[in-house]
């Protein structure tokens, strides 16, 4: 209880510490240093977890179990590892002059607000206050994909905020739905909202009232998981936002709307006799996972490309949990955590290519091996990570979904395997150029820092050639919460 | 058909020929004294068409028979018109055809002619005119049938008597599509009555007038008709509002008692309609014509909604 | 009696608010809209109240007054600071069909009612009735967002999504927990906050407010 606590007045304190001094020379240190205590408290409660088992605390209102004790730990770290990512980066932003002390402000204190946010919407217990802690997230990071003023990342940061709202209303809708399915079961007030109750009384709800709540909630929730076709605020975001953004909206945001989604997918489950919010689920993904596939190779914005690649990669996971069953969560898990660890890795090279390049545009970065020989093997390592190559942890993830709807959904095994290989043929043909070859490339006078990059490529590849036993156990435990 | 039946009908009739251009004539006083005129007397109207009625027809030499006749048909038309409406009693002999559909289809018919007939000397004004009433026509006549329709909702049925009879017995309640209906009903009125601020009655010659354009080309007995039938169409249509809205003091059977008391009752009610016309069209000004359907779309959203409301909330 | 009076109170302010709705979807003067949008508070207000006061639910109490605090008396408020410093004041948008945005909206009341009947059927609140009205208003925002192309019309739509929704909670059942309330009226304040912040970038950059500006970003 102390460590939950403690994982919710860290970053909440960060944030006030950085709305005074966020401008200060020693600001991203005391980001990275607030991110540090929140992976420390994240931990801790990982630890309290494993050896105690689940809990709720604070009157029921927060719970934690090996579903979302495992996604507080990823995005503890991925936050961490992008803190430490951004100190340079964004000085070199700012002796650009690209960031004035007034938006360096803005940008630390909205950043551990963000991880506040999310951190919440993690550990409620009450499908409410996951709600409205899914809508701050989304609030927190608008004026941050706005915070260069450009005329692009306003266009871009307006989609997000007007799109994503839009989307977290029909999710809203969803919730007083399922408020009024858990009413007439629970009793009014109190407990109807909170997750355990639901759980325990799930087969009761009005199957009527659940069907019309899950689509609510998968069309709301799935606009800012970036499913197709309600994706179209995440290419933007992602590609005119700065890159530190880009990485933790990649790396987490999606992850946690994919948590809410699955949440109520559980209910719904539960309450309906049919499968339907199984074939939902499994209908958005596989849409998602080809038209972002073909959608790639049209892309000549780097980040934009690889954004898209992440609404791919929500898609195989969408699908994944929708088919359900032990291996299926299993490998979805496997997939969210791979990919967050790959994709935020990604788009950390990315920035430093695009930061040296002083565009992101693809076809004038060149020849990174030149300049920086770390870079550009970092990208091209991810994206053959991401790509789903053996032995990174993405191919191992993406074997257990492809062979499990080989079983299961014969139909759509085709469908997954030409939207891989399209992507395949179209991001590894893009990024090739930009790596190898001669370069226009100057020198940056900050050294990036390179480590997150290689140690999230390195978990991503120890999970594919060994998954440490407790960690498998607890994927198994989470995924079995999962049905 | 008993003789008393008969005897209540020819009393309706006879009240509604009478009462038509005194209503007319009220309003109209009550305009000028609005604006600040000297009014014109009460029976203006009644002198006008008496006036009207000796003086000789000319016509036109391209006229057909039709244009002969119109006058007769829209007249016959807003006179059954304002007999089936159940303005003094609900039980009157011609109750039966008393459907609300049947009246819209009444006012439809008396349209047709009047149009035909502007058209059919060929004048450039009358075939604007026509233009523009059917115009007017199309996007009214929809609205005018969703607010019947609300009301035969409401009692579950679409005869005008049965109607009346039950919204008028019904417990007093908050009824939101009611308030909507009435809306629409209002809106619908002061378009198919060319009053402001779709048209202005008291105009002639001007370029946006609609009414008066159709009437341009009669005169002598066939004008007179045609302005006799303008009052009798805004006698019905405000008998039917009231009918609608304010159904309280129409009498119920035969009944002799409740009968005569339902003239008075009647006669009021019109007197205060009247001068809220007025009233309204001192305050409102003249809309450009291209506003119109604009004017009248919400009308039929209005009816359409009471509808909706009246399905969905039952209330 | 009482209750019955209650009901048709409740269904009184529904029809105030779709008609609002439908009245906002039409509304080409952005001053005029924000007046529409502090009237549809009301009318929420006026239902949340009345609710309230036929079933005994105390909260309801307080969160008609965090609605009428929010949406009768500060977001209008900070609408009217926003246009002014703004000076779109007297913005007209030209570009809407009114009668096809209608028909539009009525074809949307009829869909929200159809979704919503089954399922109102299983409420025990007195307002049921109205949860076809609450989703009709949401549909008709959402309608309003996509067709505007001013800045701050958009962003009217927006809110005027949330009353719609708010209305939902209150006719599905009543209310939701009051946590979940306050976190709710806490976000819209702050995405109001948020907002204004962005419409002041947006103007120092393209100096206008029209969303068109906007409409660069494309896949090609």
């Amino acid at each position: 209880m102390d460590a939950l606590a403690m994982l919710l007045a860290v970053p909440l304190a960060g944030a006030a510490c950085l709305w005074l001094v966020g401008e200060r020379e020693a600001a991203p240190e005391i980001n990275a240093a607030a991110s540090f205590l929140t992976l420390a408290a994240a931990a801790w409660l990982t630890a309290e977890v494993v050896s105690d088992g689940p809990f709720a605390a604070f009157h029921e209102q927060f719970f934690v179990d090996p579903l979302n004790v495992f996604l507080v730990a990823l995005t503890a770290f991925v936050g961490f590892t992008t803190s430490l990512f951004s100190a340079p980066y964004m000085r070199n932003e700012r002796d650009k002059g690209r960031m004035t002390p007034a938006r360096l402000r803005l940008y630390h204190g909205m950043y551990q607000l963000f991880m506040l946010t999310m951190l919440l919407a993690l550990t409620s217990n009450n499908m409410g206050i996951l709600w409205v802690a899914m809508e701050a997230a989304t609030l927190t990071t608008v004026l941050l994909v706005s915070v260069y003023r450009t005329p692009a990342s306003l266009e871009a940061a307006w989609k997000y905020f007007i799109l994503c709202g839009v989307g977290i209303a029909q999710a809203l809708f969803g919730t007083i739905l399922l408020y009024f399915a858990a009413e007439r079961v629970l009793g009014a007030q109190g407990h109807a909202l909170l997750w355990t109750h639901l759980d325990l009384v799930k087969h009761q709800l009005e199957p009527a009232i659940m069907s019309l709540a899950f689509v609510f909630l998968l069309v709301g929730y799935g606009t800012k998981v970036g499913l197709v076709p309600l994706h179209n605020w995440l290419p933007d975001a992602h590609a005119e936002g700065p890159t530190p953004i880009s990485a933790v909206l990649s790396g987490l945001l999606l992850n946690v709307a994919l948590y809410a989604v699955i949440r109520c997918k559980v209910l719904a489950e539960g309450a309906l006799a049919s499968h339907f919010a199984a074939h939902m689920m499994m209908a958005f993904g596989l849409v998602s996972t080809v038209t972002a596939a073909f959608f790639l190779s049209r892309q000549r914005d780097i980040k934009r490309m690889f954004a898209y690649s992440s609404i791919e990669h929500m898609g195989i996971m969408t699908f994944a949990f929708g088919m359900g069953g032990p291996i299926a969560n299993f490998a979805g898990l496997l997939h969210m955590t791979v990919h967050s660890l790959v994709k935020s890795a990604i788009f950390f090279a990315v920035g430093h290519a695009a930061q040296k390049a002083g565009t992101q545009v693809m076809d004038e970065i060149r020849g990174l091996l030149r300049v920086s020989p770390r870079v550009g093997w970092g990208l091209m390592i991810g994206t053959l990570a991401i790509l789903g190559m053996p032995p990174f942890g993405v191919f191992t993830s993406e074997f257990l979904i492809l062979t499990t709807a080989m079983r299961e959904q014969p139909w759509a095994t085709p469908l997954l395997l030409l939207a891989l290989g399209v992507a395949f043929a179209a991001i590894f043909g893009r990024v090739q150029p930009m790596v190898f070859g001669e370069t226009t490339l100057g020198r940056l006078p900050y050294q990036p820092a390179l480590a997150p990059v290689f140690v999230h490529l390195a978990l991503a590849l120890m999970l594919g050639l060994y998954i440490p036993p407790y960690l498998a156990a607890w994927y198994r435990q989470a995924a079995r919460l999962l049905g | 058909m008993n003789l008393e039946g008969f005897l209540a009908q020819l009393a309706a009739l006879a009240t509604a020929l009478v009462l038509a251009p005194l209503l007319t004539g009220w309003v109209n006083q009550w305009r000028a004294w609005l604006q600040n005129r000297s009014a014109p007397p009460l029976t203006q109207p009644l002198r006008v068409l008496h006036k009207l009625f000796r003086k000789e027809t000319v016509m036109a030499h391209e006229a057909s028979p039709l244009y002969r006749a119109a006058p007769y048909i829209v007249f016959a038309c807003m006179l059954l018109a304002a007999a089936i409406i159940p303005t003094l009693a609900t039980t009157l002999p011609l109750a039966r055809a008393a459907d609300a559909i049947a009246l819209v289809g009444l006012f439809a018919l008396a349209r047709l002619f009047i149009s035909l007939a502007a058209m059919d000397v060929g004048t450039p004004f009358g075939g604007l005119g026509a233009r523009r009433e059917m115009l007017v026509g199309f996007l009214a006549e929809p609205a005018f049938l969703m607010v019947l329709f609300t009301a035969s909702l409401i009692s579950d049925s679409t005869s005008l008597a049965t109607i009346v009879s039950s919204l008028g017995q019904r417990e007093l309640a908050i009824l939101p599509s009611l308030a909507f209906a009435g809306v629409a009903f209002t809106m619908v009125s002061l378009a198919e009555n060319a009053r402001v601020p779709v048209d202005n009655p008291a105009t002639h010659l001007e370029l946006t007038m609609i009414h008066e354009a159709l009437l341009l080309e009669y005169s002598g007995r066939h004008l007179a008709l045609m302005e006799w039938a303008a009052s009798l169409k805004l006698f019905a249509y405000s008998c039917a509002g009231l009918a609608l809205f304010f159904p309280w003091g129409v009498a119920q059977a035969n009944d002799r008692m409740a009968l005569a008391f339902a003239l008075p009752v009647l006669v009021a009610k019109l007197a205060v309609g009247g001068i809220g016309l007025a009233l309204v069209e001192t305050i409102l000004a003249k809309m450009r014509i291209f506003r119109v359907p604009e004017f009248l779309a919400t009308a039929f959203l209005l009816g359409v909604l009471a509808l909706l409301v009246q399905l969905l909330l039952g209330a | 009696m009482m209750y019955t009076l209650a009901i048709q109170l409740v269904n009184l302010f529904a029809a105030g608010m779709l008609l609002l709705a439908f009245a906002m979807l039409a509304q080409r003067r952005i001053l005029t809209l924000i007046h529409l949008y502090a009237l549809q508070g009301l009318a929420l207000t006026a239902s949340t109240v009345t609710v309230a006061w036929a079933t005994g639910q105390a909260h309801l109490y307080e969160s008609a007054a965090i609605t009428f605090a929010l949406k009768v008396v500060v977001l209008p408020w900070i609408l009217h600071r926003l246009i002014r410093r703004l000076n779109v004041k007297w913005d007209v948008e030209t570009l809407i069909n009114i009668p096809s945005m209608m028909l539009v909206g009525i074809v949307l009341v009829v869909f929200a009612f159809n979704l919503a009947l089954p399922i109102s059927e299983f409420s025990r609140s007195i307002a049921r009735g109205t949860l076809g009205i609450a989703l009709a208003c949401v549909l008709m925002s959402f309608l309003m967002m996509i067709t505007r192309s001013k800045a701050v019309p958009q962003v009217i739509g927006f809110l005027s999504m949330e009353n719609g929704l708010f209305f939902a909670a209150t006719s599905a059942t009543y209310g939701m927990p009051m946590v979940v309330e306050l976190g709710i009226a806490l976000d819209v304040l702050v995405g109001m906050v948020i907002l204004g912040v962005f419409l002041f970038q947006i103007r120092e950059r393209f100096d206008s407010l029209d969303i068109r500006h906007l409409e660069k970003l494309k896949d090609d």
